[in-house]
């Protein structure tokens, strides 16, 4: 056990993985001898050579039908999107032909994508977005969005064993600013399990990311206990998880990053006042994005993303309900 | 009240055979200003929906009747106070503490607004809005509720404007609370399927009839009307012996002779002669020859008339239903008269202008089912009348004609059907043939100068 950034956790996980599996291999662009764009493959290709961490061109579609053409053949790609924004140039190789292949052949298709996203330090509208519900709504794509290191080591050594396409969302803005405890040994984080990452009684926090840390600040400035379910990955997602505690507090704020129209958080209230209208206590309230590109400006990136404030002003509103 | 008299609003007698009618919308509320005349609420009978105007101008103090609920003819609906009256009880909005603990400051009804009051400011009186059921109760309150048996409007409200949170009727239960509701079903296990809610509420006139949906169906509630039809229909079929005779007209002249007063009649008297008033108009005429085809079986005795208030079927612009309006002494109605008449109850009918007895009292009716191109129907009899007439499209067709030799040709002509559908019991056949056959001469021969 050691105390490590997210970064450094996602990295350790990674180069374990291709120690312990010769068909696990890295493609992307700069990930080789520049280390990646933000450092996470630093150091592979002196210890795995230019044949398991490839430079690609700068080409997304290339990078994702390459890895999906080496999954099919049996290999275990982590391909890397310089920011997950970039990934809607691959839209047709993830949606059309990787997402499909298991329904239509039957043959798995697993690799890793793994996606840089969010915002916080004045990316604008190219380097910040977080995509993810675009994804989840393509059946026969996975997607994970850990929020402290010690699962996003357990997350990509989950997604790299798994026989799908796994979107592996690392949020930009805890890479260096989260540390936590990280075990040392090879360890498996469930895809589809969330985490109570603060127990509670009087209302629940659904959310991710790097919302999860937003959530905590604010829960400490009410004067109530407040429940932060963390989803750590949203397809498949913890629906149990998320009912037990909303049967337990009754009142429910869904929190993202993401933009609010066709945002995830709409899938869980939905599916909330589906099944447990009969214990809510208050209407489920969102807070998200606002439905625009992300900002530069500093100030209108913060007024953009959910600060501490918005999510505490939306938990009185609850609590007063 | 503070300055003016009080008028009492009442459920009005909307003819003899109605006894009770049910809200179905308040268009002022308590604190507004109404004139005299003006629309104050729309209500339901069994037999029209209609609009009640305020009997005076003035501030409406109190409103005693709830959207939904049906009562007797009398049965004081609103408060009507002059103007600068203040409200008997501050408006619903926000709800108050619960009865409980109000018990001691509730004011008693009827007579809440107390004479000294400042006109301005309204008393702030609790009222127990939660007593009728109107406060907010959350779906997580309603299934604990329900589950021990509670009426949630006898718990205290921490919660935004009053409301009962789970938190308080959780602690109302841990207190005891619920062994205090009397004679409460105890179930103490939850129920698989939610318990129908609590009778806090004033019951409706008529208890539902408790029914599930299937999957892949919704329910929704018969509206009066609906529910007035469906009784109609089911006790007509079972009273009257219904046959239907059809018989084939030729309108090529009326089609002729109302294209040329259709000018006229717009331009003159801004209405339209429509085949409908023809036809009236041909009716009634015929129906003085066949008087039990306009009369009644009542008891062992047959009834005639010595007029014809004549029924037309008319749709309800929103499709919801069908109401039968009575144009009354049809027999001194010309056809001017008559496209007139059937105008203004079409008019009325769709506006909900209708009052009871404007359906009532008809002696036959006409229904027009043709308007969407069918050729043919079994109309139902509305009862306790003899008979109903049905017309249909007018279609152009072939048809054999006599020339000016006397020798058969095709010409073509406006052909359209007539049903008449008529109680055997007292109306036969041959009676009803030849009612049809009269009727078909008289459209077949209008004559330009008739009217």
């Amino acid at each position: 056990m050691a105390e490590k950034t997210y970064l450094q956790a996602i990295s350790d996980g990674l180069r374990g993985e291709m120690r312990r599996d010769k068909r696990v291999f890295v493609l992307g662009e700069d990930v080789g001898v520049y280390g990646g764009a933000f450092k996470v493959t630093l150091g592979f290709q002196e210890e795995f050579g230019s044949w398991r961490v490839i430079d690609t061109p700068l080409s997304e579609t290339a990078i994702v039908a390459g890895a999906t053409g080496a999954a099919l053949m049996g290999m275990r790609p982590v391909a890397e999107m310089q920011f997950a924004d970039f990934v809607s140039c691959a839209w047709d190789h993830l949606v059309t032909v990787a997402a499909k292949q298991r329904w239509r052949a039957g043959t798995p298709v697993p690799f890793v994508l793994r996606l840089p996203s969010g915002g916080g330090f004045s990316g604008g509208p190219f380097h910040s977005q977080n995509p993810e519900s675009s994804f989840a709504h393509i059946p026969g794509l996975k997607c994970v969005c850990p929020a402290t290191p010690e699962d996003a080591k357990g997350l990509i050594i989950s997604a790299i064993e798994d026989p799908n396409p796994v979107l592996f969302f690392e949020h930009k803005h805890l890479y260096r600013r989260i540390k936590g405890e990280v075990p040392d040994e090879r360890y498996l984080t469930p895809i589809g399990q969330a985490r109570i990452h603060q127990e509670g009684d009087d209302l629940t926090v659904v959310t991710w990311g790097a919302m999860v840390y937003t959530a905590t600040e604010a829960a400490k400035t009410v004067d109530a206990s407040v429940e932060i379910v963390d989803l750590r990955t949203i397809m498949p997602w913890d629906k149990e998880a998320v009912l037990a505690s909303v049967r337990k507090t009754s009142k429910v704020l869904v929190l993202h990053e993401d933009t609010r129209t066709g945002g995830f958080g709409g899938e869980i209230a939905a599916t909330i006042a589906e099944e447990a209208f009969e214990d809510l206590d208050a209407p489920v309230k969102r807070v998200t994005a606002p439905d625009t590109p992300v900002p530069f400006s500093p100030v209108l990136e913060k007024a953009f993303i959910p600060q501490v404030d918005d999510v505490a002003r939306a938990l009185k509103e609850l609590i007063d309900y | 009240m503070a300055t003016g008299t009080a008028v009492d609003v009442v459920m009005p007698q909307m003819g003899v055979s109605v006894s009770e009618g049910t809200i179905t919308k308040w268009l002022k509320q308590v604190g507004d200003s109404v004139e005299a005349d003006e629309t104050l609420l729309e209500i339901s009978t069994d037999k029209v929906d209609t609009e009640v105007p305020s009997p005076a101008s003035g501030v409406v103090t109190e409103i005693l009747v709830q959207e939904g609920e049906t009562v007797a003819v009398g049965t004081v609906l609103a408060r009507l106070g002059g103007e600068g009256s203040a409200p008997a009880a501050p408006a619903p909005e926000p709800p108050t503490q619960p009865a409980a603990e109000a018990s001691t400051a509730a004011a008693t009804e009827g007579d809440a607004a107390p004479e000294n009051a400042a006109p301005a400011a309204p008393a702030p009186a609790q009222a127990a809005p939660s007593e009728n059921g109107k406060s907010f109760v959350s779906p997580v309150v309603a299934r604990i509720a329900a589950e021990h048996g509670i009426d949630p409007s006898r718990v205290p409200g921490t919660g935004s404007g009053g409301r009962v949170t789970k938190r308080d009727i959780q602690a109302f239960i841990d207190a005891g609370g619920a062994a205090q509701q009397q004679a409460a079903p105890a179930a103490p296990a939850a129920p698989a399927a939610p318990a129908p809610p609590a009778p806090a509420a004033p019951a409706p006139a008529a208890a539902p009839v408790q029914v599930a949906a299937n999957a892949g169906e919704t329910l929704e509630p018969m509206s009066a009307m609906r529910r007035g039809i469906a009784e109609h229909m089911r006790r007509s079929l079972d009273t009257s012996a219904h046959v239907t005779s059809a018989i084939e007209v030729d309108m090529s002249k009326v089609v002729g002779i109302r294209e040329k007063l259709k000018k006229e009649y717009q331009a003159s008297y801004g209405v339209n002669p429509t085949y409908l008033a023809f036809i009236a108009r041909a009716t009634t005429e015929t129906l003085r020859d066949y008087p039990w085809v306009n009369g009644e079986i009542r008891g062992d005795q047959i009834v005639t008339r010595s007029f014809v208030n004549l029924g037309f079927a008319v749709e309800l612009a929103d499709g919801k239903g069908l109401i039968v309006p009575v144009v009354k002494n049809a027999e001194m109605l010309n056809l001017l008269g008559m496209a007139k008449a059937i105008a203004d109850i079409a008019k009325r009918a769709r506006d909900k202008q209708l009052t009871p007895d404007d359906v009532a009292g008809g002696s036959f009716t006409i229904t027009n089912p043709g308007g969407y191109g069918t050729f043919h129907g079994t109309p139902v009899i509305s009862q306790p009348q003899a008979g109903i007439l049905g017309t249909y499209a007018i279609v152009k067709r072939p048809w054999v004609i006599a020339d000016e030799n006397g020798a058969d040709a095709i010409a073509i002509r406006s052909i359209m059907n007539l049903t008449l559908t008529y109680d055997h019991r007292l109306v036969d056949g041959a009676y009803a043939g030849r009612f049809l056959r009269d009727l078909r001469g008289r459209l077949q021969g209008w004559g330009e100068s008739d009217y």
